[in-house]
């Protein structure tokens, strides 16, 4: 039905027989139970936490009152579903860390946590007596007046219509039950037009504003393009290994047989070796650029060995320590493994230091890389790109980067990218059969 | 590449399984493998194929591409490891695209270190020397890829230390799967002084006394092991 389609449905001659009249009463009549309830729990939580708050206790839990919005707001926003069939989104944002602490800080700064605490307010302590009075009275008056004739029947002498009026006719009775169908017909306006005045408010109050859907459009679609990012690579890289490279090694093949066809020591055997030289030195060529786009040992096993394997690469020695409890997204292993490669580039090429270490570890939803040099220190984040790609890569995948590389040294160049294993260390990939 | 060893005999022909997914290549290595005699008894494009032609044949050497389907990741040499497991002394010669250190090493570590070698596809156009590799690891020798071996003698480890540089040379030449001879040749020097550097070698690598192709072995294992 939609926003604001409750309001126009009221205005098709056919209202007062659908089904909307009934929903919106079963609205009222669930949102006035629980506001009652939510009105009784609150001021036993107020009382009792505030008691307790002259012994300290309280206070924290007094603070967790702020949240109680966050807890309610879910509801209202299915109730508002049963309503007119239109879902709510959720204004909070996905915490980037896992962990309690984490998704408290990210609760009590959002304005969204805000509004929901006020929205609760007011359905506990305003909305639902106003909710249950005019439900109780579109239903409660049309029924008296339609039940007034069988009442009367059953009695056999008189009833008593509405508690005040006194009824021994049958013909009045019959009368007043038409009546009733006729005030059933007519309270389902005023009935149907508070329940939609209170969803309009639940909805102001507990949807997302503009700012905070455009920031979860942006989070997704950022997530959307790192992902994009990868898969891409990794696309060159497949469409290269496939393509040019087995090509190459086909001809360097073909090479290779037409030497021995050509006799020995002649001009064209000299010439074909010229040629197998060259197709040889463009596979290695190919190969080192395959490497740098995606190494597939980054894809086989993972960080651990991706790091060992750039450590071997680089002309300064390197000792590497990794920790992990087995394998990331690959937007994470990647940004990981590209920060240790251009640290270790900047340390062959900038540092002069005789020894690094590069050193990993998973703890609390945080994955922590240290790259550690003994060289002269004295590296400038803003200098180089270098580095300001490096934190850029990290933060898109939420990670930070920090530099700490005082003149002199030593250099300690740290990655943290907040993420959770994909699973746990699987059997070592070499030992399945 | 060093040139191809003169051998006084021609070699047995193999019996070879070939696994590797480009179907160019396979081709390519059939008629190769064909014009020196050796005779490719089942060519496959998939891990799972691999298991089934080498239960089929029995073949004297299986010759694998590292990445294959249907995951496109290194499915080729976890098949060749686990063949290995199966068949101990199965020779298993690996072709890979991957200067990697630690693939190497899962050869390595397969079985008792003979009988395996991890090439680069880059050699298969060194015709001569590649065939040759072929015949040393189906006769249970170790062959290295020269620029793996490379890549290994830019780390610093603590038992190689211990060797001198020309030692480490020699190791190097080892671990490519050269004799003595071809070492001679490589680095002009004497026989005897050959075998005095292998000696000094297998002793400061703290290699128990054994078979002289078996300690030979070791040694390169060590020198592959981080």
């Amino acid at each position: 039905m939609g926003e604001g389609g409750v309001w126009r449905a009221m205005l098709r001659p056919e209202f007062a027989c659908s089904a909307l009249p009934w929903r919106a009463a079963g609205y009222l009549l669930v949102t006035g139970a629980t506001g009652a309830l939510l009105c009784a729990g609150l001021l036993v939580a107020v009382v009792v936490f505030g008691a307790l708050a002259v012994v300290l206790v309280g206070l924290p839990l007094l603070a967790a009152l702020g949240l109680v919005g966050v807890a309610y707001a879910p509801w209202e926003r299915g109730l508002l579903r049963l309503l007119d069939g239109t879902r709510v989104a959720d204004p909070h944002q996905v915490p980037v860390r896992p962990g309690l602490p984490a998704w408290l800080r990210l609760r009590y700064r959002e304005q969204a946590t805000w509004r929901e605490l006020g929205f609760t307010v007011l359905a506990a302590f305003l909305l639902w007596p106003v909710d249950l009075i005019v439900v109780g009275g579109a239903l409660v008056v049309p029924a008296y007046l339609l039940g007034a004739l069988p009442l009367l029947l059953a009695d056999g002498e008189q009833v008593n219509v509405l508690k005040v009026w006194v009824v021994h006719s049958p013909v009045v009775a019959g009368a007043l039950g038409v009546a009733g169908l006729a005030a059933a017909a007519l309270c389902a306006y005023p009935l149907t037009a508070v329940a939609a005045g209170r969803a309009a408010l639940a909805r102001l109050l507990l949807s997302p504003t503009g700012q905070e859907v455009r920031i979860g459009e942006l989070v997704s679609s950022r997530a959307r393009l790192v992902d994009a990012f990868e898969a891409e690579r990794r696309r060159i890289e497949r469409d290269l290994h496939d393509g040019a490279q087995q090509r190459l090694v086909a001809l360097s093949m073909a090479l290779g047989l037409a030497r021995l066809d050509a006799p020995a020591g002649s001009a064209l055997a000299t010439r074909l070796a010229a040629a197998q030289r060259e197709a040889g030195a463009a596979l290695a060529e190919l190969r080192e650029l395959i490497h740098g786009i995606h190494p597939q040992v980054l894809t086989d096993r993972g960080l651990p060995d991706a790091c060992a394997d750039a450590a071997d690469r680089s002309p300064v020695p390197v000792e590497v320590r990794l920790d992990l409890p087995g394998r990331f997204a690959p937007a994470v292993e990647s940004a990981g493994y590209f920060a240790v490669c251009e640290a270790l580039a900047n340390i062959a090429r900038h540092s002069g230091a005789g020894a690094a270490r590069i050193e990993g570890r998973y703890a609390d939803g945080l994955l922590t890389i240290d790259v550690w040099d003994d060289g002269g220190g004295g590296a400038d984040p803003a200098g180089g790109t270098g580095l300001t790609g490096l934190a850029d890569r990290v933060s898109v995948v939420d990670g930070a980067l920090t530099l700490d590389s005082p003149p002199g040294g030593p250099t300690l160049l740290r990655v943290e990218i907040p993420c959770t294993p994909l699973s746990p260390t699987p059997p070592s990939p070499t030992r399945c059969a | 590449m060093h040139p191809a060893e003169p051998d006084p005999t021609e070699p047995d022909p193999l019996r070879i399984v070939l696994a590797e997914d480009s179907v160019l290549l396979r081709e390519g290595l059939i008629g190769l493998l064909a014009r020196f005699g050796h005779q490719v008894v089942a060519a496959v494009g998939d891990a799972e194929a691999l298991h089934a032609a080498v239960a089929e044949h029995v073949p004297d050497i299986v010759i694998t591409d590292v990445r294959m389907p249907p995951g496109q990741t290194d499915e080729g040499l976890r098949a060749a490891v686990a063949l290995r497991e199966r068949r101990p002394g199965l020779p298993v010669l690996v072709l890979s695209q991957y200067v990697q250190r630690s693939y190497a090493a899962d050869m390595l570590d397969s079985g008792d270190g003979s009988g395996v070698g991890y090439l680069l596809k880059d050699r298969i156009g060194q015709v001569d020397d590649f065939v040759a590799a072929v015949g040393a690891v189906a006769a249970g020798g170790t062959v290295v890829d020269p620029e793996v071996v490379r890549q290994l003698l830019r780390r610093r480890r603590d038992p190689l230390e211990r060797l001198t540089p020309r030692e480490r040379e020699v190791l190097a030449l080892m671990a490519e799967g050269r004799s003595n001879a071809a070492i001679c040749r490589a680095l002009v020097v004497s026989d005897a002084a050959v075998g005095k550097h292998v000696g000094n070698i297998l002793m400061k690598l703290d290699l128990p006394p054994a078979e002289e192709t078996h300690r030979r072995v070791m040694a390169v294992l060590e020198f592959l092991r981080a």
